[in-house]
């Protein structure tokens, strides 16, 4: 099975970055699948519209922690804006592939990470 | 990689070496064919017979009953199809025709839901939470047109072990016949086709330290079948293609062995499989075993841990070394759970986090400390991952 990974995946899942609770976030996401189960959620901690610190936590295959450890590392110093822009192929590309059957769980992060940043603005309008 | 400790065996299981030694000569000099009439067919003929006698020995059949397939799968195809087609004209009677459970191997369950399209009608039996049938169910299900019961000796995932005679008993007094994928059972358990009442029976090599491609089907005498593969009428006419005699040597060798050896096989496995379920339900909280705590196969142990997926742990557990399994979506080519953790009531998520570690003969109680030592510490970090750990 570890020979349908790349070996960016399987070091991400090994050793995911970011990985764990922000104890006073700014903008919490989750996002599911619930054909396979998986849940993510990304915690974000916001400064002069940056992204100073992101973590995370997912119950999932090897795939769906790689990609959430991956968006972590991608999102950490970008402003929101940039962040938004952030796409499960960008996600996917990072971590030099994923399987087609696995392409969900980019999704998955990428979801995630938007609804993040999404909670993050409604916290900041009130 | 140094330490590698093999705990999948309901997968596949390595060659014994008596068997590869009994294999050897076909694959060289004795490479007649067995329909031949020269001494080189006599002697593959001769071999593929003696290997007959000796599959027979292991089930408590006559050679004659014994028909050679390419595994498995082809034995289940061959027996639920080589009924079905002989009783095409019970279509226009009520039914189900067919009578099988929800968690058979994937072998019977497309294989009856292929000929569903072809107008059979089948009842899938639900299975309590153990993985049991309902007997009663089952004798309640049984209707005029009622031509094959197909229930599975021993589930393959969470190693549930049927009550076959009853079983066999209900389909004797109604006069149907009995099929039985005993694929994860014969080797393990004591198999006897006629104290049993089994009509046909699968069999597979390569659970049992024989060959790949290769296994067997059992039909009782008496019992037509109608062949799924037409050619020069090869093993009486229902299975054509000349003989895989090097496999049919090493699954002759592989049953000889297991008759031997499944006392003392069975009683070192059912060993390690309780230290193992003990240890892990002790150590590591919120694990639970799946499957009945004693009708279990001796070599299964089946776990489900609350907040971890199964193919994470999977391949956690390859880094450290230990090759196991899981019922896993993600591991498969599709996303669904388990068909059997699901239809024994575990909720999706539940069925995700699910962990198969199946023995063989050759595993020691050192690999069992070495599993207990590491899976606790693998759950652990999975659970730190984890949103749902602690979460609730």
């Amino acid at each position: 099975m570890m020979s349908m990974y790349s070996k960016k995946v399987i070091e991400h899942f090994l050793n995911p970055r970011n990985m764990g609770k922000l104890d006073d976030p700014d903008g919490v996401g989750t996002a599911g699948n619930p054909i396979c189960g998986d849940t993510m959620t990304i915690y974000i901690k916001v400064k002069n519209n940056r992204i100073v610190d992101i973590k995370f936590q997912t119950f999932g295959c090897a795939a769906a922690i790689a990609t959430s450890s991956m968006i972590t590392e991608l999102a950490k110093g970008k402003t929101i804006e940039e962040a938004e822009k952030i796409t499960r192929d960008d996600v996917a590309d990072a971590l030099e592939g994923l399987p087609p059957i696995k392409m969900h769980c980019s999704n998955l992060a990428a979801d995630a990470l938007k609804a993040a940043i999404d909670d993050y603005k409604k916290r900041k309008k009130r | 990689m140094e330490k590698r400790i093999y705990l999948d065996h309901a997968a596949t299981t390595p060659l014994d070496n008596e068997v590869l030694e009994a294999m050897l000569p076909y694959l060289s000099q004795k490479f007649g064919n067995p329909s031949s009439l020269h001494s080189f067919g006599r002697e593959a003929h001769d071999a593929i017979e003696d290997s007959r006698k000796k599959v027979a020995d292991l089930i408590g059949a006559k050679e004659k009953e014994i028909i050679f397939t390419s595994g498995g799968t082809e034995s289940d195809n061959l027996a639920i199809r080589g009924v079905a087609y002989l009783n095409k004209d019970k279509i226009k009677e009520e039914g189900p025709h067919i009578i099988t459970s929800s968690i058979e191997h994937p072998a019977v369950l497309e294989t009856c839901r292929d000929l569903e399209k072809e107008g059979f009608k089948v009842k899938y039996l639900k299975v309590d939470r153990y993985g049991f049938i309902d007997l009663d169910e089952l004798k309640e299900t049984i209707s005029k047109g009622t031509f094959l019961i197909t229930i599975m000796f021993a589930n393959n995932e969470i190693g549930t072990i049927q009550d076959i005679e009853k079983i066999g008993k209900i389909a004797k007094d109604f006069g149907i016949i009995f099929h039985t994928d005993a694929v994860q059972a014969v080797g393990k358990l004591d198999i006897n086709v006629r104290r049993l009442n089994i009509d046909m029976l699968s069999i597979s090599a390569h659970k049992i330290y024989g060959p790949k491609g290769v296994g067997a089907l059992f039909v009782r005498e008496g019992i037509r079948l109608k062949s799924i593969q037409t050619g020069g009428g090869h093993e009486r006419g229902l299975r054509s293609g000349t003989e895989n005699v090097p496999g049919i040597v090493g699954l002759g060798e592989a049953c000889r062995l297991a008759k031997e050896r499944m006392n003392e096989d069975t009683l070192h496995m059912t060993k390690l499989r309780d230290k193992l379920i003990k240890g892990v339900i002790e150590n590591i909280e919120e694990s639970y075993l799946n499957g009945h705590p004693e009708k279990r196969l001796p070599n299964n142990a089946h776990f489900r841990f609350t907040a971890v997926e199964g193919e994470s742990l999977v391949l956690s557990l390859d880094q450290k070394g230990i090759a196991a399994s899981t019922g896993s979506a993600c591991s498969s080519k599709k996303l669904q759970a388990s068909h059997v953790l699901l239809a024994i009531g575990l909720s999706p998520v539940e069925a995700h986090g699910s962990l198969r570690l199946t023995l063989g003969r050759e595993n020691t109680e050192e690999e069992i400390d070495y599993v207990l030592d590491v899976l606790p510490d693998v759950v652990k970090r999975l659970r730190e991952i984890s949103p749902l750990w602690r979460k609730k």
